[in-house]
């Protein structure tokens, strides 16, 4: 009998724990993608495949709508918090510390640490003024509430870049006699640029994603798909509702993806 | 208003229609405005010849920080530097020699003095305004580029046309021997490869001087080695002035023309390889480079450039002397390990010692002596095949110094 | 010519000027769109409170403040503990300390497996981890109520196997927000746990068996404390977002439920009375960030005591 060799690593239990982890993770997803599925109306009786939910789902005007708004929002706000994002990264990083730089940290990542359900009462506070006081009621307020807290997810991996980033290469330019802008656009702007994908792409999703400050937020008429999926789950549910959850799921699984691969290209 | 409209709209119109050609204009005085500079920067002008300095430290100063502990990394330095000589700064690390590299390269200013290029003072400006360039420690190559791209850039940079920069490409991936990888990505070359990129990188646009950051430290003992003899090589075919970076002693005086030794911020001693090496002006001088032993005496006798010196044990020997001393004065005397002979212990005028290890080291042996008078002392003997060490580990000997092999020095 | 001193200083105010203009955009949205808000909103903690929702401006009133804790009785101006809040002050801090201890529970074994497994097999293992952290909340949230449902899998299964005769009411409990809670914060808490097992010296361990412990002792005597920075990462990362929830127990605790999130909302809906929910916000915000402060210090320290 050959003797089994003794496992440093291992601890009784720990794979089976872990196993269950797996299972717990994945169940809920694959049963409320499975369903979408369903032939049937019910989310809980299996009447065999078909596509009729997806296609229910995407003639659905309300849904339409609240996808084109969910996605312009997201790409306007990642756009501008990726910009944004960007250049305070730049003014923050490879620098000796100096006045003010422990501030625009704290100040940058605020809306990481602030509850997100107090931060969306406190812009339902001002924005509701604000929308009293001008008349304006567009979509501009959820495009600046989204923007805001898309900043700090925009911001960390631009700056991770940056940090890694060799200064020489950017002295190698200015001694080759390339002014400022141009050692920027040669030198830094190219080496940034996995940093800045990821940072957009992280914005995106968080934006995409987000329900509780666009339901505070939000004009009447002015559904996102979260916020709408959120109103839908108080009526009875049918496998609608699932396929949109599906077609929801399986594009943050492509960025995902994206992102982690773009990521891993870095390193 | 009905009058006055007519008129205004035609100028509008006149101004829309205008406006490309202006732009255009614009854009045409602006190219020449940025071309005149780089010319400016590029074109040098090098005055008579009646000033050969390639580059002239005048008291330097640098410190870095204030307050209460400012930490003074170049403490007054003057050093001029000829044209067309390979000069090395040497000291060991945070002696400020990197630091004066890099106020030379403009990427720090000094606190106080002035860097003369060719006679003009270009601290206050900015890297990318002198026509001087550097070969980094980490060589600095940029990874999104290509070999070829890498080298291009301060040419595309200065604004070269396109014809003159692949022309020059072409001639500099010759000089370095890399004419094959000119499409590689710097990722995808050895470090001794990517140190002859960073080398062609700097050279491409013919600067007056190149600036040298230990670029050879990378590398290992065989390649470095070999690394020397290109450097020379290039120095010598192109004409260059080049300042060099290093801690490394034998580095330094196999490769350079004149040396100057840095030590906590200030250079002690400036003069080619032999004279630094032969006669130390200073302690730091002769531990740092070489070995030495020293030793302490007091002046028994002067005459001009020569002196006698009687040592702790009492025996008097003859040794160099710089000027500034008067007799009686306490110094020590400084002997190289190798200029000193091992005799008999009776042997007239030889310092008399006991042999307390010896060390063999292939190509020569160390014997490690204690004087009678209590101080170590060191010498050093070539190996040959046929003669046998005679002296053993415990013998009594005699230390014979040769009149040229000694130099006093101050305590 | 300028002198060097001059161009020194010149290059050292434009980096100041250029730092503050490059950072300015980012900290002017910030300011008017997540931490300005907060201030108003502090100040109107201070409101008296307007008849139909809303505050009366200008009129300084700490009966917001006095109102989180206390009430006071209509008719004989008795003060008393407001019973209302206080539960759900309680539901919110035993369902997130339970959420934590569960999953540190999971995510503890979990992580520990990805850490051992060969490297090249991680990145999957840990990609599997990442997948549903990044997948929207609502529809996790949604996921786990199909999950539990008296229709849903949970309850055919028992059913099926005969385990019971009539499905369990999890929905609109406790229960149901606690499964939630831990489904969703899940990943936290491996992952935090995972970086720090990354960094774990497996020498160490082998140095713990040489020297006689068994498996047990060696988790709890080497592993553990090893790990420590880790499991005070994931337990706050996870603690903190539990306090704060709002769309778990809103979907899976029904209208009863609920916990912080959702009672501020009702401050500021049916309940008309901003101030409190004012007041409510700031205290939860304020205890967050307290336990983000220990988790920021705790982390540096970890840092500093792996480099010393």
């Amino acid at each position: 009998m050959k003797a089994r060799h003794f496992d440093i690593s291992a601890q009784p239990g720990f794979a089976t724990v872990a196993m269950l982890t797996f299972v717990l993770l994945y169940l809920p997803i694959v049963t409320l993608v499975v369903y979408a599925f369903n032939a049937g109306n019910s989310i809980a009786l299996w009447e065999g495949f078909s596509l009729r939910w997806f296609i229910s789902a995407a003639q659905n005007e309300r849904v339409q709508e609240a996808s084109i708004r969910s996605l312009v929002v997201a790409a306007i706000a990642a756009t501008i918090a990726t910009l944004a994002a960007t250049m305070a990264a730049l003014a923050t990083t490879r620098t000796r510390p100096y006045r003010g730089l422990t501030f625009k940290y704290a100040f940058i990542n605020q809306p990481l640490m602030v509850p997100e359900i107090v931060t969306a009462v406190a812009l339902l506070i001002v924005f509701s003024r604000i929308k009293v006081w001008t008349g304006y009621s567009g979509i501009g307020y959820l495009l600046a509430a989204h923007t805001a807290f898309c900043i700090p997810f925009a911001y960390l991996p631009i700056r991770a870049r940056l940090e890694g980033m060799d200064l020489t290469l950017e002295r190698a330019a200015a001694d080759l006699y390339a002014r400022p802008w141009m050692t920027f656009r040669r030198v830094t702007l190219p080496l940034l640029r996995p940093g800045i994908i990821a940072g957009f792409m992280l914005a995106f999703v968080i934006s995409l994603d987000d329900v509780v400050i666009t339901e505070f937020v939000k004009s009447a008429g002015q559904e996102t798909l979260p916020t709408y999926m959120l109103g839908q789950l108080r009526r009875v549910v049918t496998p609608e509702i699932n396929a949109i959850a599906t077609a929801f799921l399986a594009l943050s699984v492509a960025i995902v993806t994206i992102f982690f691969f773009v990521n891993r290209k870095k390193a | 208003m009905q009058s006055r409209s007519p008129g205004r709209r035609f100028l509008l119109r006149d101004r829309i229609a205008l406006l490309p050609s202006l732009m255009a204009l614009v854009t045409i005085i602006f190219e020449t405005a940025r071309r005149q500079e780089r010319v400016a920067a590029n074109g040098w002008n090098v005055p008579g010849q009646a000033d050969r300095n390639a580059i002239e430290i005048r008291d330097v100063r640098k410190v870095f920080g204030s307050g209460e502990n400012p930490v003074v990394a170049l403490d007054t330095v003057s050093v001029p530097i000829r044209e067309n000589e390979f000069f090395t700064l040497l000291g060991p690390s945070g002696c400020g020699k990197t630091t004066l590299l890099r106020l030379i390269a403009g990427f720090d200013f000094p606190t106080s003095g002035e860097i003369l290029l060719y006679g003009r003072d270009i601290a206050p400006l900015p890297p990318y305004k002198r026509p001087v360039n550097t070969v980094f420690q980490s060589y600095a190559l940029f990874p999104h580029m290509t070999v070829a791209q890498n080298i291009a850039f301060g040419l595309e940079m200065l604004g070269r046309p396109k014809a003159e920069t692949d022309a020059r490409v072409a001639e500099m991936l010759k000089l370095v021997r890399m004419e094959q990888l000119a499409s590689r990505r710097t990722s995808q070359i050895s470090g001794g490869q990517q140190q002859r990129v960073a080398l062609a990188r700097a050279l491409a646009p013919q600067p007056k001087v190149l600036l040298l950051d230990e670029p050879l430290s990378a590398l290992d003992y065989k390649l470095r080695k070999e690394m020397q003899i290109e450097l020379k090589r290039l120095q010598h075919e192109t004409g260059i002035t080049f300042i060099f970076v290093t801690h490394d002693q034998e580095e330094a005086l196999t490769m350079s023309d004149r040396i100057a030794v840095m030590s906590a911020g200030r250079v002690l001693q400036v003069g080619a390889p032999r004279e630094i090496y032969d006669s130390p002006a200073d302690r730091f001088v002769a531990d740092f480079i070489g070995e030495s032993n020293f030793l302490r005496a007091e002046m028994a006798g002067m005459n001009g450039a020569r002196a006698r010196a009687r040592l702790a044990s009492g025996v008097e020997i003859e040794a160099r002397l710089p000027e500034g001393f008067s007799p009686g004065e306490s110094v020590t005397v400084v002997v190289r390990p190798e200029h000193a002979q091992l005799v008999a212990a009776d042997f007239d005028s030889s310092m008399p010692g006991t042999i307390e290890n010896i060390v063999y080291l292939g190509t020569d042996t160390h014997f490690h002596l204690r004087l009678d008078g209590g101080e170590a002392f060191v010498v050093r003997r070539q190996n040959s095949p046929n003669a046998a060490s005679t002296f053993e580990k415990g013998a009594r000997v005699g230390i014979l110094i040769g009149s040229t092999a000694a130099q006093i020095l101050r305590d | 010519m300028a002198s060097a001193q001059e161009a020194a200083e010149a290059a050292a105010r434009s980096d100041v000027r250029n730092r503050w203009l490059l950072s300015a955009p980012a900290l002017l949205i910030i300011f008017f769109a997540a931490v300005g808000p907060l201030f108003i909103m502090l100040a109107y903690s201070f409101m008296a409170k307007g008849d139909y929702g809303d505050v009366k401006f200008g009129q300084f009133s700490l009966d917001g403040w006095f109102s989180v804790l206390f009430e006071r009785d209509i008719f004989d101006d008795t003060l008393s503990l407001a019973d209302a809040n206080l539960s759900v002050f309680w539901r919110s801090l035993k369902l997130s300390v339970m959420t934590t201890a569960v999953t540190l529970f999971l995510g503890f074994p979990t992580a520990y497996f990805i850490a051992t497994r060969p490297p090249e097999k991680r990145e999957t293992w840990l990609f599997l981890i990442t997948i549903p952290f990044w997948t929207n909340l609502l529809i996790r949230t949604f996921a786990m109520q199909e999950v539990i449902r008296n229709e849903g899998i949970l309850n055919s299964v028992l059913l099926a196997l005969g385990v019971i005769d009539r499905p369990i009411q999890i929905m609109f409990t406790d229960t149901a927000i606690l499964f939630g809670m831990v489904y969703v914060y899940l990943p936290l808490m491996v992952l935090p746990l995972y970086a720090a097992m990354d960094k774990l010296d497996f020498r160490l361990v082998e140095a713990g068996y040489d020297l006689y412990a068994t498996r047990f002792r060696v988790l709890w005597r080497i592993i553990i404390p090893l790990v420590k920075p880790g499991i005070i990462a994931g337990s706050i990362l996870v603690f903190v977002p539990s306090l704060g929830a709002y769309v778990i127990p809103r979907v899976l605790g029904g209208g009863k439920n609920m916990m912080l999130g959702n009672y501020i909302e009702l401050q500021f809906g049916q309940g008309r009375n901003w101030p409190l929910g004012a007041a409510i916000s700031i205290t939860l915000m304020a205890v967050v960030m307290v336990a983000l402060l220990f988790y920021v210090r705790s982390a540096t320290r970890g840092e500093a005591g792996r480099e010393g």
